[in-house]
């Protein structure tokens, strides 16, 4: 390669370079346009879910400045001080200034970082106050549900039929996102989840809700959610290894109007 | 095999009590000699390459479309575990033992390992124990199937396999405890006088204080499977709440285990690529002592961040917050490194063999790993990103275009030297383009799936996650093709090719330059002077 490498083609990858950076950066700026094409995490539909977002591109636009800067040092010197364009090479290899610099700036940086972020965590694990907690329960491999204080629970099972998945059918658009009975729960309240397993450890996770929690056999953990941008179909996944089927045990949750939920949990009580 | 060509250099030496290898094939077997040990650590660690490798191939082949097409998803699992046991503690891990069998006794003027029959054990414990561990995928039940990370109780659902699993990995334990001991005997006794502590190649210092780290994190991996053996065998609860026992505390021993482990893996690779940057900038190393510290505090960093890898527990919350701010920490010194490499080639003057081609590559796709581990290391957005592909793209860039990256750097690197003749740079530049290329083919679109919501560790997928699948199988099939260009280069170059000179590269700077190429089959038998030593210190200039 080396000395092979003439002005034009170098100025001709420069622009090339320069051509992905920049759309890159569009790429990641219309971050409501990538999220369609599933490039970008979701920003969610509840507060935490959105503030994760914000921290997302935050973190995410630090790193692709630092690599800016640091690949584009790099890069410069691939380019200029090559031994066949006669560089010849200096001998420093060391400068105080520079060392306490690079080491100050990354550590501010984390410092700024952090501040927002433990914010956030705080937020999260604040699960006080709830209006109403679901009993969730991680099976091989099945979701159970309990309605604490309604007498409600049943179980929510994977409803792909097997034709799709041994490619018998053709696959539907939900196809391993569906089961045969969602979890249901009202908007614009705060719902508790107390989460345990009965087997294996599962992860219980929708991605618009904004995060995952461990279902662990014999300990119980809590989290919450309060979904603020209306009725709708969020779809997860378990996300912690628990054997054979775990990539067929998904998650629905079916968001409903407050009075619709009403009206939906009467209807659940009636037919036991 | 790439010393075999040097059985009769012992003739020049002028002492009449040294020999050559003993002829035959029990001369591997019997051997203790640092040279001979270090080949077959790192053959046996590009086997296991292999081996693991096809693995993933199975992997990316049923992940190439939606549905199941190929393996049934509990071999899928299966596939999964062995792959990551494999490469680890079969690949990769051995590979650096064996460049440090090698290079650190030629490195610090040293005429052979502090401890050559513990190395010879240690070496022979590795087949024994990898037999065992693939044997486990014809028992009944299958092999491993609970990840890497063994967590119960799921991995106590594992077949007849379970106690041979945890058996092998016993074995692997002691071989890298073993390993440690022996590199830390040798860096602390073995120096030739003169070679203080600083005036020591920065592969040696890496390596040394990767030795400490193994000695940390080993004894508690084999402490924790212990534990999971007594549980299915001997009515012990340490992990089931049923009986008093808890299964997060075995995630907290795990990566207490397995955050040293990452780090294991990293610092040699550090240590590599800050050997060759300068050679091929011509121009010392910056930083050297910066360096030094730097790999000492992110080894220290390293062992007090694990629970990083278990956010989504249910952790109170201040643990939450210790663990979040003591990961982001790790950047400061990992940033140092990468700026430390970045100034050594600053106004150098650089040309591009194949070796220095890997280590930029290394600096430039850790970078990108270092990256994605920032972003995993803030809680808040860990608990979207934890458990996805976002992760398997993350500690793949660490690991492939890391760890390997720079196996494959030192391999080229080091090759004239034990083998006496230049590789085929042709050869060696296709295969570095073509694993570039193909290694962020296969990776990066992985990262687009785990921010999509693809969880890891899945056999059959939503079609919305299917153009990125199938190019990820893609690239990681050519991946996998191309490694083997390295075998045919490497078979070139022990067979003939143009004959090394002891200097090999014009930059290099290190004892083991002042070395015939290949060396005699015993080397510093009479330790280097001071003069050669200074002259070749990382400082001096
Ligand atoms: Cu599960």
């Amino acid at each position: 390669m080396k000395g092979t490498v003439n002005k034009t083609s170098v100025t001709k990858y420069m622009t090339m370079f320069s051509r992905c950076t920049i759309a890159a950066i569009a790429t990641l700026v219309g971050s409501a346009a990538t999220a369609e094409y599933g490039l970008n995490m979701t920003e969610g539909v509840t507060d935490i879910s959105k503030q994760v977002y914000g921290l997302h591109m935050m973190v995410l636009g630090i790193c692709i400045i630092a690599s800016i800067v640091v690949y584009g040092v790099i890069v410069y010197s691939l380019v200029k001080h090559r031994k066949s364009k006669g560089a010849v090479a200096a001998q420093f290899h060391e400068s105080t200034t520079v060392e306490i610099l690079w080491t100050a700036v990354p550590l501010i940086v984390l410092v700024l970082m952090a501040i927002p972020a433990t914010k956030t965590l705080i937020a999260m694990e604040d699960s006080r106050n709830s209006e109403m907690t679901v009993k969730i329960t991680g099976y091989q491999w099945k979701w159970h549900y309990d309605y604490q204080g309604e007498g409600v629970d049943f179980f929510s099972t994977l409803s792909t039929p097997a034709a799709q998945i041994y490619n018998r059918e053709e696959k539907g658009e939900h196809y391993l996102l569906e089961v045969d009975k969602p979890l249901v729960i009202p908007v614009d309240t705060k719902v508790r989840f107390v989460l345990t397993a009965a087997d294996v450890i599962h992860s219980w996770w929708v991605p618009d809700l904004g995060w995952k929690k461990d279902a662990i056999p014999g300990m119980v953990n809590d989290s919450w959610t309060e979904i603020i941008d209306g009725p709708g179909i969020y779809r997860g996944q378990c996300a912690e290894l628990c054997g054979r089927d775990h990539g067929f045990m998904p998650i629905v949750v079916r968001a409903l109007s407050k009075e619709d939920y009403k009206a939906w949990l009467e209807e659940q009580k009636n037919s036991i | 095999m790439a010393t075999v060509d040097t059985a009769d250099h012992h003739d020049n030496h002028g002492h009449d009590d040294h020999h050559g290898p003993e002829p035959g094939i029990m001369r591997w077997f019997k051997t203790t000699n640092h040279k001979d040990l270090g080949t077959l650590y790192l053959i046996f660690g590009l086997t296991m390459f292999f081996i693991g490798g096809a693995m993933a191939m199975i992997i990316r082949l049923e992940l190439f479309q939606p549905g199941i097409q190929f393996v049934d998803p509990y071999f899928f699992n299966q596939m999964t575990t062995m792959h990551a046991i494999v490469m680890i503690f079969g690949g990769v891990m051995p590979a650096f033992t064996g460049l440090a069998n090698w290079m650190i006794p030629m490195m610090i003027g040293a005429s052979d390992m502090a401890l050559p029959r513990i190395n010879n054990w240690g070496f022979w414990l590795l087949p024994a124990a990898f037999l065992l561990f693939l044997s486990t995928l014809f028992m009944s039940g299958g092999g491993p199937a609970g990840g890497w990370t063994l967590y119960p109780p799921l991995v106590l659902q594992t077949g007849d396999a379970f106690p041979f699993v945890i058996f092998s990995i016993h074995m692997m334990g002691i071989s890298s405890i073993l390993g440690a001991i022996n590199v830390i005997a040798t860096v602390i006794n073995l120096r030739a006088p003169g070679m203080t502590l600083m005036r020591m190649p920065i592969f040696v210092w890496t390596w040394l204080i990767t030795a400490f780290l193994l000695l940390l994190a080993m004894p508690v991996l084999a402490g924790a499977v212990t534990m999971l053996l007594t549980d299915r065998f001997f009515d012990t609860t340490f992990f089931s709440a049923a009986g008093g026992g808890d299964p997060v505390m075995f995630q907290h021993i795990f990566w207490f285990f397995g955050h040293p482990e990452v780090y294991i893996i990293i610092l040699p690779a550090f240590g590599i690529v800050s050997q060759i940057i300068p050679t091929f900038s011509r121009k010392p190393l910056f930083g050297y002592a910066s360096m030094v510290y730097a790999t000492a505090s992110i080894a220290f960093l390293s062992a007090i961040v694990w629970a990083h890898h278990m956010f989504t527990v249910g952790m109170p919350l201040a643990g939450e917050l210790y663990f979040m701010f003591a990961t982001v920490m790790i950047a400061v010194p990992t940033g140092v490194k990468v700026f430390n490499w970045t100034a050594t080639m600053w106004r150098g003057s650089i040309t591009f063999e194949a070796p220095m081609l890997w280590s930029i590559a290394f600096v430039i796709l850790f970078t990108c790993g270092g990256f994605s581990g920032l972003m995993l290391g803030i809680g808040p957005a860990d608990f979207q990103y934890h458990d996805t592909y976002f992760v398997v793209a993350h500690f793949h860039y660490v690991l492939v275009t890391g760890a390997v990256f720079s196996l494959m750097a030192a391999g080229y690197y080091w090759m004239p030297k034990w083998t006496g003749h230049m590789y085929n740079e042709k050869i060696a530049k296709a295969h570095f383009w073509i694993s570039t290329i193909s290694v962020n083919v296969l990776f990066f679109p992985q990262h687009f799936l785990g921010l999509a919501g693809m969880p890891r560790r899945i056999p059959d997928y939503n079609p919305q996650f299917a153009e990125f699948n199938m190019i990820s199988s893609i690239g990681g099939f050519v991946f996998g093709i191309s490694q083997l260009l390295f075998v045919w280069c490497l078979i070139k170059c022990i067979r003939g090719g143009d004959k090394a000179t002891s200097q090999v590269w014009e930059g290099a700077q290190g004892l083991e330059w002042e070395l015939d190429s290949p060396p005699a089959y015993h080397t510093f038998e009479t330790p280097p002077s001071e003069e050669l030593i200074i002259k070749h210190a990382p400082t001096a200039h």
